[in-house]
């Protein structure tokens, strides 16, 4: 008796039933959600296959290609050189000279404060006009080119936005690392590069890699400048055809460009943060 | 140095009042696109924060669409897009006549849209810094979700979203200036066209980087204004 009252005390433990998954609203008005994306993007594609022209891809294809190129070498060259920019105008933020700080503080405010657009007009149309002065000093080579001015307004400008990055990131590692360091008697340059610059890096990540996103998508205006990256030769595309799949062919080489770096960084701040996952 | 400032001037060959037109255009365009960006990206943000996976999905889409688009392709597919569309559109309805879209309401929406996916991003931040305590002692009192949301959530969102929405806000204002490049007369073109009349580029470009600036330091003069007036609101700490 006892045993079978056991028994019909301790059968498996059956699960309540699942809450019926009705039609709610916010289901419904998700799957139209969806349903509208699917449409457009299928859309997209079916417009891109009639549109197919084999002449306008042979004419325009290996444009497309080297204007990638000169996209992703102009966005690289001015991010590394806005890097070793970034350092001194850092140094300036961080100096407790009133006038060193002040003027690297202009600085950056200047060039965050202003259009990118208006930067590079300033620069290539701008600094430009003075051509006889330019000339007799021999900086007319340099200014006389889109191309450089381009580098020269990107580097100018990414190096205000990546010294604030790392100005920040310098800033949140604690001052405890360093009095640390220095009550072991470690000199303020290893401290700084064996201590603090490693753990700042990992904070700078993620701002970095928006700043690289931000720097791919700002390039788009040298077009404007008649610089031949993707965006111009996008340009130069659409006026001579009047093909409007020219702009939708730069739009998805855009997407699957900064999606690529994307993930790539995710990638890069997993394995760099290794050591902290417990 | 005279000369500069009877080019800027409003006198007699002066640039001034177009130039100050271009002023009007740049921040109206911009305080234009800030509801339409506000309103949208606050529906983004409540779609990826949704328990329903095709509600994110679609949401999710979105952002990931127009944050990884240059700002400057989104305005020309919206710009050549939509005047193409509309003229396949009037085609179907029988009218022949060429249209043209207006380069201010295309530059709202491209401004628009850019606007909206990043400040979904900052809504869903501030959303998650809300805690469930906060729902549930709204229906707790018997609110509906519609007034919860309203009277309870909204307020402190808003608190918690300012400093990234000033933020966003700085960035359109600077975004206003590729509208130029579709011929909407801002403080750029208006700029460029008297730079080009007169050959001092370096002059005019220098006065619309100086106007920007300022612009600048005004809206965070009046971002501060409206952080202590929200704050006030807040709970005394």
């Amino acid at each position: 008796m006892t045993e079978s009252f056991i028994n019909a005390r301790t059968p498996t433990v059956l699960r309540p039933p699942a809450p019926p998954k009705g039609w709610t609203r916010s289901r419904v008005i998700g799957h139209i959600l969806v349903g509208v994306w699917a449409a457009l993007i299928l859309g997209l594609l079916v417009y891109l296959y009639s549109a197919w022209n084999i002449d306008l891809v042979r004419k325009y294809g290996p444009t497309y290609l080297s204007g990638l190129g000169t996209t992703i070498t102009l966005v690289g060259s001015s991010i590394i050189l806005g890097a070793v920019l970034s350092i001194p105008v850092v140094l300036g933020r961080l100096s407790n000279n009133r006038i060193i700080s002040s003027v690297a503080y202009f600085y950056v405010y200047f060039f965050r404060g202003t259009p990118l657009i208006a930067q590079v007009f300033l620069i290539y149309y701008g600094v430009g006009s003075f051509n006889k002065e330019l000339q007799s000093i021999g900086l007319w080579v340099f200014f006389r080119e889109a191309w450089f001015c381009a580098l020269l307004a990107f580097a100018l400008n990414t190096a205000a936005y990546q010294a604030e990055i790392l100005r920040g990131a310098i800033r949140s590692v604690p001052l405890g690392q360093w009095e640390g360091a220095a009550s072991l008697g470690i000199s303020k340059a290893v401290t700084f590069w064996k201590i603090i610059l490693p753990q700042a890096l990992i904070v700078a990540l993620r701002p970095y890699g928006n700043e690289v996103i931000l720097m791919i998508k700002g390039s788009a205006i040298v077009a404007l400048i008649s610089v031949y990256d993707l965006m111009g030769y996008t340009k130069l595309a659409y006026s001579r055809t009047f093909d409007f799949q020219t702009y939708l062919w730069t739009a998805i080489i855009y997407l699957v460009l900064v999606e690529i770096l994307r993930h790539l960084w995710d990638w890069m701040e997993r394995r760099i943060t290794r050591h902290l996952i417990r | 140095m005279e000369g500069s400032i009877a080019l800027l001037g409003f006198g007699e060959g002066g640039w001034g009042p177009s130039i100050a037109s271009g002023v009007l255009v740049t921040v109206s365009l911009a305080l234009a696109t800030l509801p339409v960006g506000l309103a949208i990206g606050f529906f983004v943000a409540l779609g990826k924060q949704s328990q329903e996976p095709s509600v994110k999905l679609a949401a999710n889409m979105y952002t990931t669409i127009f944050r990884g688009l240059p700002e400057l392709l989104t305005l020309f597919l919206v710009y050549f897009g939509g005047q193409i569309g509309i003229q396949k559109l009037g085609q179907l309805l029988g009218y022949t006549g060429t249209i043209e879209i207006n380069s201010f309401i295309a530059g709202m929406f491209a401004m628009g849209t850019v606007f909206s996916s990043y400040a979904s991003e900052v809504f869903l931040s501030a959303f998650r810094a809300i805690p469930k305590g906060q729902y549930e002692g709204g229906y707790a009192i018997g609110l509906s979700y519609g007034q919860t949301m309203r009277k309870v959530i909204l307020p402190q969102l808003i608190r918690i979203a300012l400093p990234g929405l000033g933020n966003l806000w700085m960035i359109l204002l600077k975004d206003t200036a590729l509208v130029s490049a579709i011929g909407l007369a801002d403080i750029l073109r208006q700029t460029s066209v008297a730079a080009r009349v007169t050959k001092h580029a370096f002059l005019f470009y220098g006065t619309a980087c100086m106007i920007y600036l300022v612009l600048a330091i005004l809206s965070s003069f009046v971002i501060d204004g409206i952080d202590r007036w929200s704050a006030k609101s807040g709970a005394k700490r």
